[in-house]
């Protein structure tokens, strides 16, 4: 088997080419796999772990596919980035569908309130979609690095996360209440946005997981 | 705060952009790439490609150029035009579209909408609804499908909702008494809509000045709002637009 720098486990689940062109964009001379095979993401050096649609059916698939516990072993000593759904699946249970998560983190999954005003007293739309502001908690991180506090990112998405352990959450931003977009912890960074799709920002953030060398 | 978007719409046929055609310009002429990779540096904050194809034997050719495009350009690139089944939605996404716009098929089967957005999610399914106004109807905007042409008798506000309820995760609503116009956008159709149902709302059709923008957003309550000739003819850059928009209190990447 030829190495795998970077795998992004598929598990049925929507489009993940953009996320593999990102990372071949920003790691022209990394090999990046697009994997639903449990022992080439045993062998990689890096885990992307991304995700659309309704976390019922991501757990379904990342069941059907036996990647349960492949994903679990990855996250507890590679570099790991989770993107959206992936992000939420890490936690112990989402209120989308009343789904079980992977439980590696503590804490769940919410769905926005419906009837959110802004401050203008104008209706904000579920699911939240567009480009709005991140703020760092932990601006030291090297995946923060080279990207401004508060730079925008792209998001869509119904359902945030909420970790029972604050100290986890590395970035923010509003809607208009503030929710986690980021989490950390050691050598995973987990993020509710998708920097597949946020340009140079984005583009950034992945070039650090690829350079990322995580103290376990 | 969330902001509010620009998205530059692309007309393509037989893999060429036509709409993109700036005659003083010809060296962007046709190239899809460049012209995408073009509103990606002046700030666009999501792309839309309408597949225009009359004849469906060319029709495949849109999927080269979402290849290519989202090969260099990462923000997101919704595509619509000729989508009539879930396995149309399938090889769009795996193209490299992000979210994929189904119009009159939607009408004629609307099952397509609820199973497109259960298999694939409702982030990637958008409702592109073109609407006009009516007389001696009991609602004031009805749905029409084929480019225009044809008047299904449905109430656009009431279609707007049952769309959402199917699993539409986005609205593209086009005023066809608007579009090509340049008077700018049916605000009291966007704002109905957009009062109507919980998912974020395009408005497109009638742009004409930068003013029009904001209309969209303050009086149609529009999420986002999609133009083509004012960017395409160079009479305005995204930039430009953006930072109007901001001077008028309205929130830009």
């Amino acid at each position: 088997m030829n190495k795998i720098d970077i795998a992004v486990i598929d598990y049925g689940m929507g489009n993940l080419r953009s996320v593999a062109k990102a990372l071949e964009h920003v790691a022209p001379d990394k090999s990046v796999v697009v994997t639903s095979d449990p022992a080439e993401v045993a062998q990689a050096e890096r885990i992307v772990f991304p995700g659309q649609g309704a976390m019922p059916d991501c757990m379904r698939e990342l069941d059907a596919r036996g990647l349960r516990e492949t994903v679990l072993d990855a996250a507890k000593k590679k570099p790991f980035l989770g993107i959206c759904i992936g992000l939420q699946m890490l936690f112990d249970e989402s209120e989308e569908g009343n789904a079980k998560g992977l439980g590696f983190l503590e804490g769940s999954v919410k769905r926005f309130p419906s009837e959110m005003k802004d401050s203008h007293g104008d209706k904000l739309k579920v699911p939240h979609m567009g480009w709005n502001q991140v703020y760092q908690q932990d601006s030291s991180h090297p995946m923060w690095q080279g990207i401004a506090d508060g730079e925008r990112f792209y998001y869509v998405h119904s359902y945030y996360v909420q970790a029972d352990d604050g100290a986890i959450s590395s970035g923010y931003s509003d809607y208009p209440q503030r929710f986690t977009s980021a989490i950390a912890t050691k050598n995973v960074f987990a993020v509710q946005f998708h920097p597949e799709k946020s340009a140079a920002a984005g583009l950034q953030l992945l070039r650090n997981f690829v350079n990322w060398t995580p103290t376990l | 705060m969330l902001a509010k978007r620009i998205i530059p719409c692309l007309d393509v046929t037989d893999g060429r952009v036509v709409k993109g055609i700036n005659f003083l310009e010809l060296r962007d002429a046709g190239d899809p790439v460049e012209i995408a990779r073009r509103y990606d540096e002046q700030g666009a904050d999501e792309l839309t490609f309408l597949d225009i194809t009359a004849s469906s034997d060319n029709r495949g050719l849109i999927l080269h150029i979402i290849e290519q495009v989202a090969s260099q350009v990462f923000i997101p690139l919704t595509v619509g035009g000729g989508v009539r089944e879930v396995e149309d939605v399938r090889r769009l996404l795996n193209a490299g579209a992000d979210k994929v716009s189904i119009n009159t098929t939607a009408v004629l089967n609307p099952q397509v909408v609820a199973d497109a957005a259960s298999r694939f999610g409702s982030q990637c399914i958008v409702v592109a609804i073109d609407a006009k106004k009516v007389d001696n109807q009991p609602h004031e905007w009805e749905v029409f499908t084929h480019g225009g042409r044809k008047a299904t008798g449905l109430d656009a506000v009431k279609w707007a909702e049952y769309m959402a309820s199917l699993g539409a995760g986005e609205l593209l609503v086009t005023s066809m008494d608007r579009d090509g116009t340049k008077i700018g956008f049916n605000n009291p159709l966007n704002r109905a809509i957009s009062d109507a149902v919980e998912v974020p709302i395009i408005a497109s059709g009638g742009v004409g000045n930068l003013q029009h923008l904001v209309d969209g957003i303050k009086l149609g309550g529009a999420d986002a709002v999609l133009a083509a000739s004012i960017f395409h003819y160079g009479e305005y850059t995204v930039q430009q637009a953006k930072a109007y928009m901001q001077q008028h209190g309205i929130e830009v990447r």
